[in-house]
């Protein structure tokens, strides 16, 4: 019987006195793995020097960075579209079997690439890292956030932010742990990189089973001790429940979906270039010889933006709890759009201290729109099927991946191809981003509390999110 | 503009259940370690932008 099974919801909801705080580690354990899918890039050189066995010299038959780029790329579709298939069934089996779902495809994505970088098949390495396991990183992202909401109702962000910020930090482990393993396996396979795989693919699976053996759902009637929720009559957070089907339906849903997509995109119109354009903005030619910012210091200015990436998840999820996701949402879009328009003069005026200080606060604000998304949707759409609500939203971060890049590299060529360089050869990026956020900056305005046609008739029960 | 989003009354401390128990804390070291460990990492990293 399906009810005797020990991933099944109804054998994980907590008794009485189960001490909620278990739950975000639980929930970090799992996205502090799927995050490593950031630090992919790691592998872009030993993987495009495997029959060459020289980083700097390729062989003709090695994998170019194009094709090696395409894994990442499927891996973060595959995120979005599998968040948005299985939500619903992640509402109705609960976060355990969807955790351990997601540990099986994320470690055994590692496992079936490992065959395929030892087999030289990039398809292989597609199907197993891009494929099976961009569909272990999609159940993996929304399988603890509704019931995160659910244990925290009177902290939905400070809950999310910490999940999410957890998402931002694996790519900070993931990093230096493949690094560390490639040099380890150097001499017994080229480049180190397939037991590199086999061994981060255990890794993770073994590190998920904590998220996925220690998560509960709280009981139907479960509140925090001392809470009540507030009387105080607030519009933009609903006490009813929406379905995801109907919540697809509403205006709110898409407008949510556009804030995503034009926060996202702009952040990686900041993540793309940042170590080409900290480079070429603060060259020696600009800054005088022996002054310019070398590709170490750039490596650095990467890493300084991957810490704020991950601390704004946190600050500014915990305090949209105190501002109001509308407000924090024109926060993101109001100051970014200022920001950004500014990039660009600080690159000509050669002022490197507040140009990397901006960069800073716009890359925190890219992370916190990430975190601050699913209490959001929280408050217009209620908790009833939160997650199944996330996970269709996340099409929006697919749908970015692809257009981000493309209009950073689209403007960027045609800037070179006008014979621009430094800082002039990225102030159209900035400019068009600085626009791509006035309409993230609209659609946030125009979000409504949802009308009453799209609630649900009547009491809602969990198990019955998935029907 | 919405109002602030803070649904809840004021929570006196005293009223929560223990928010941190001995398996809470065993449980916050086993993410907290690795995560310390890729942050200073990447901290060493980024001090080359400062030197």
């Amino acid at each position: 019987m399906a009810n005797d099974s020990l991933l099944d919801r109804s054998r994980t909801i907590a008794g009485p006195g189960y001490n909620r705080w278990l739950v975000p580690p639980a929930a970090l354990a799992i996205h502090l793995a799927i995050g490593q899918a950031y630090a992919f890039s790691v592998f872009n050189k030993p993987l495009g020097s495997l029959i060459s066995g020289d980083v700097n010299n390729p062989a003709p038959d090695d994998w170019t960075p194009t094709q090696i780029g395409i894994t990442f790329s499927i891996a973060i579709v595959l995120l979005g579209l599998s968040a948005a298939v299985f939500g619903k069934w992640l509402e109705r089996v609960g976060p355990r079997k969807a955790m351990l779902a997601s540990a099986l495809c994320f470690g055994g994505g590692f496992l079936i690439a490992s065959l395929g970088i030892h087999l030289h098949n990039i398809w292989l390495l597609y199907f197993g890292y891009g494929f099976v396991g961009g569909i272990g990183l999609g159940i993996g992202y929304i399988s603890p956030v509704s019931t995160l909401i659910k244990w925290f109702p009177d902290r939905k962000g400070v809950a999310t932010g910490m999940a999410i910020m957890g998402f931002g930090g694996g790519a900070m482990i993931g990093s230096p742990l493949a690094n560390n393993l490639m040099n380890h396996f150097k001499d017994s396979a080229p480049q180190g990189v397939a037991p590199t795989f086999i061994v981060m693919g255990l890794i993770y699976l073994l590190f998920m089973q904590f998220g996925v053996w220690t998560i509960r759902v709280p009981a139907d009637d479960w509140k925090p001790a001392g809470y009540v929720p507030s009387t105080e009559h607030n519009d933009m957070i609903t006490t009813a429940n929406v379905s995801a089907d109907n919540a697809i339906k509403t205006p709110q849903f898409w407008l949510l979906w556009v804030v995503l997509l034009t926060n996202v995109t702009a952040g990686i119109g900041v993540l793309e270039t940042a170590s080409p354009l900290v480079q070429e903005t603060f060259s020696d030619g600009a800054m005088g010889a022996g002054r310019g910012v070398t590709a170490a210091a750039a490596a650095g200015f990467v890493g300084l933006l991957s810490l704020f990436n991950l601390l704004g998840r946190f600050f500014w999820s915990s305090a949209s709890d105190k501002l109001g996701r509308k407000v924090t949402y024109a926060i993101y879009f109001g100051l970014g759009i200022l920001l950004y328009a500014l990039v660009p003069t600080l690159g000509h005026g050669l002022q490197l201290t507040l140009f990397v200080v901006v960069a800073c606060v716009i890359i925190s604000m890219y992370g916190g729109g990430f975190a601050t998304i699913p209490a959001y949707l929280s408050d217009m759409f209620g908790k009833y099927q939160v997650g199944a609500i996330h996970g269709r939203l996340l099409t929006a971060w697919s749908t970015a991946g692809v257009l981000g890049p493309l209009i950073v590299h689209t403007l960027h060529e045609h800037a070179q191809e006008q014979g621009l360089k430094g800082a002039a050869a990225y102030q159209n990026v900035f400019y068009t981003m600085a626009g791509v956020l006035v309409i993230g900056l609209l659609a946030n305005l125009a979000v409504r509390p949802v009308k009453e046609e799209y609630y649900e008739k009547g009491p809602v029960t969990i198990e019955a999110g998935g029907h | 503009m919405s109002t602030p989003a803070n649904p809840s009354s004021a929570t006196p401390p005293a009223q929560e259940p223990a928010a941190v128990g001995g398996s809470a804390i065993l449980a916050w070291l086993y993410v907290g370690i690795p995560l310390a460990w890729g942050v200073s990492q990447t901290f060493i990293k980024a001090l080359a932008l400062f030197k």
